[in-house]
């Protein structure tokens, strides 16, 4: 075997997927995002205190974690205790237990959750302290009643998975419940739109806004989440339009069920879309006064701490979520072989037969997560994140963790010099800024 | 006698904000003057009240309306009752697009033409259209009756689904998975009594009725390894 050589062009997991197109004559659906190893915040270092820095005394010297999400128009805006939030998984996509954790999760961690395409449940409002509302291209389940419920408003122009793409649900996913909530017939596959319906551009969004907020009385934060492609340009016409919270979600974000050649070619890296953004709220004289939140592959407190340090000012978390919640538990790997997958490895979030119980709308599966141990773990998981990035913080000097700036960080790559705008690690030199 | 609004004096928060306040329950009757093309007239309403609006509206006038009857005598501009849940909206002039947009219930008229993409993913609301509609109407419609007294333009509910749609005049396309279909007579009665409800007096019989051949209802997907 050790004369035998993988091609590094056609290496096995191509062939593999090239046998595969040859053998179904369709292309792969799956969940979760990119794949692909891309520049990302492992490519990043904090420095540390050092001769000309301070520390703060680890875990006693207090360190705060909390946030305000959009004052800059509504008079209700969202305090949060933990710059950690729960982007926008649809119940549908998500079984009704995994929802419920989720909120309860959520709630004991002091944070925000978010609904999904196809509307807002009982279960979700009654467990979540913090809800932001989804409002989408579909409207599927869209209501005046669950808007005014919501604690915000987010208008979703895209995914970090799927830039301009819409949406899916595969029919195996729609019971009659789900098919009921988006006014579709049941078992049928059910496609998104991928445009609004009633608005088109910058301009258009401005009085889109406007309407929302007339309804909801100024009360209600709006946000509008992109996914990431041109975020300088489109957090600027964001802010433009009224926005009182941008969401970049990068490549890295995870999806319910998308074809895989989407999710691995379009939209850049969540490490290169951060700095564009902030940089187009500081261009615009707003950056802090209009909150930034970045999602897409972040995976714990340092990646939380190296994206406030790039000038976010909070996170979403979708995948992480999932697995605190038990997806991919090693304890189930016979089960996901069963499915032609392993522990570790499952990513088949669009058929419906999640062995965990959280991608699935059967009702025997969905009654394996317990929502309120799930819940615990997750509650588990956001403080793990927020004791991770408040030990950094104080590392740095810190005594909140939004007081981490770029200056805390050294890139460990050129490529990641390059895109996060930090210099590389022992140097002065930015690419692309410095000589 | 109701209450008169005259927006060259008071201000569209405050008009709606006024509407919001009222009791519920509440059936007061608002006359809106000098609307002048303002934006979201009358938007997110939950009371049967009765609002007139003496002219032009802009962008979602009576969105995401409930319970309440918004007449508007002069034209709307966009997204016109988009996602409104109940209750009716009559336009007496022109609509322009989106109008009825993702609507769940009630009733829309509109007694001039409509602009493109009216009735745009309508998920259970009744449109009537005295004159003609633009160009991808009923597009990717899920449920309710979309009725166009005049002419259709290109790709009529493309992408469709249960939603059915009468025309009288040309249809000058019809759009991905929408065909023509039988005209039953439940069908006739179902049509007789939405031209009713809005006013009109076309002939049932001179319609044509379509909606979805139900050929994209299934991707033909998987992950079949």
């Amino acid at each position: 075997m050790d004369s035998l050589r993988e091609s590094a062009t056609f290496d096995r997991t191509t062939i593999a997927a090239i046998q595969r197109a040859a053998r179904t004559g369709v292309y792969d659906i799956r969940g979760g995002g990119a794949k692909r190893a891309v520049p990302h915040f492992d490519d990043l270092v904090f420095l540390g205190a050092s001769m000309s820095r301070y520390p703060l005394e680890g875990y006693r010297e207090s360190c705060g974690t909390d946030v305000v999400l959009g004052g800059r128009h509504a008079s209700s805006p969202l305090h949060l205790d933990i710059p950690v939030t729960i982007a926008g998984m649809s119940f549908g996509a998500l079984s009704g237990p995994a929802k419920e954790a989720i909120g309860r999760g959520a709630s004991e961690a002091g944070t925000s959750t978010t609904t999904g395409d196809g509307g807002m449940t009982d279960e979700e409002r009654g467990h979540s302290s913090h809800l932001v509302y989804q409002y989408l291209p579909s409207r599927y389940g869209m209501n005046p009643d669950h808007l005014r419920a919501a604690d915000a408003i987010e208008i979703v122009l895209g995914q970090g998975a799927k830039p301009g793409g819409g949406g899916m649900l595969l029919g195996q996913k729609i019971t009659d419940r789900v098919a009921g909530m988006r006014t579709l017939p049941p078992g049928i596959d059910q496609r998104s739109a991928c445009r609004h319906p009633d608005w088109t551009g910058p301009d258009d969004l401005a009085i889109k806004i406007g309407e929302l907020r007339e309804i909801t009385d100024w009360t209600k934060p709006i946000y509008v989440k992109v996914g990431a492609s041109r975020p300088f340009y489109d957090v600027q016409l964001a802010v433009k339009a009224g926005a009182d919270v941008v969401v970049v979600d990068g490549m890295q974000g995870g999806t319910a069920a998308t074809q895989d050649v989407f999710i691995e070619h379009v939209g850049i890296p969540t490490l290169a879309a951060l700095p564009e953004a902030v940089r187009a709220l500081q261009e615009m004289g707003v950056h802090r006064e209009v909150q930034l939140i970045v999602s897409g592959g972040v995976r714990g407190g340092a990646d939380l701490a190296k994206c406030l340090a790039l000038g976010a000012d909070a996170v979403a978390i979708g995948t992480a979520a999932l697995i605190a919640l038990g997806d991919n538990d090693p304890g189930l790997d016979a089960e996901y072989r069963a499915l032609g997958s392993a522990a570790g490895y499952y990513d088949d979030w669009q058929d419906g037969r999640d062995p965990a119980g959280i991608t699935t709308q059967d009702p025997a599966l969905a009654a394996r997560l317990d929502p309120i141990e799930g819940g615990r773990r997750l509650a588990n998981f956001l403080r793990v994140m927020t004791m991770e990035a408040q030990t950094i913080a104080r590392a740095c000097g810190k005594a909140h963790v939004q007081h981490l700036e770029p200056e805390d960080l050294a890139a460990l790559t050129i490529e990641a010099a390059a895109m996060a705008r930090i210099p590389l690690a022992g140097t002065n030199w930015i690419p692309g800024v410095s000589f | 006698m109701g209450t008169v609004i005259d927006l060259s004096v008071t201000s569209v928060r405050s008009l709606n904000a006024d509407l919001h306040a009222l009791p519920a329950g509440a059936t007061d009757s608002i006359r809106v003057l000098r609307p002048d093309g303002r934006h979201s007239l009358a938007a997110g309403l939950d009371r049967p009240v009765t609002v007139e609006i003496d002219g032009h509206a802009g962008y979602y006038c009576a969105g995401m309306n409930q319970l309440a009857t918004v007449s508007v005598h002069g034209n709307v501009g966009v997204g016109v009752a988009e996602n409104m849940m109940s209750g009716r909206v009559h336009v007496h002039g022109d609509a322009s697009q989106s109008a009825g947009a993702t609507a769940h219930g009630g009733l829309l008229v509109i007694d001039g033409n409509a602009s493109a993409r009216c009735g745009i993913s309508m998920k259970g609301a009744d449109i009537v259209v005295g004159g003609d509609a633009g160009h991808m109407s009923a597009f990717m419609a899920q449920a309710g009756r979309l009725v166009i007294c005049g002419d259709a333009g290109d790709a009529l509910g493309d992408s469709i689904y249960e939603a059915r749609i009468y025309v009288r005049g040309s249809v000058a396309s019809l759009g991905a998975d929408c065909v023509q279909k039988e005209m039953s007579p439940s069908h006739l009665a179902e049509l007789s009594l939405l031209l009713a409800a809005a006013g009109r007096a076309e002939d049932p019989s001179e319609f044509r009725r379509y909606g979805s051949a139900r050929t994209l209802y299934h991707f033909h997907s998987d992950n079949a390894y």
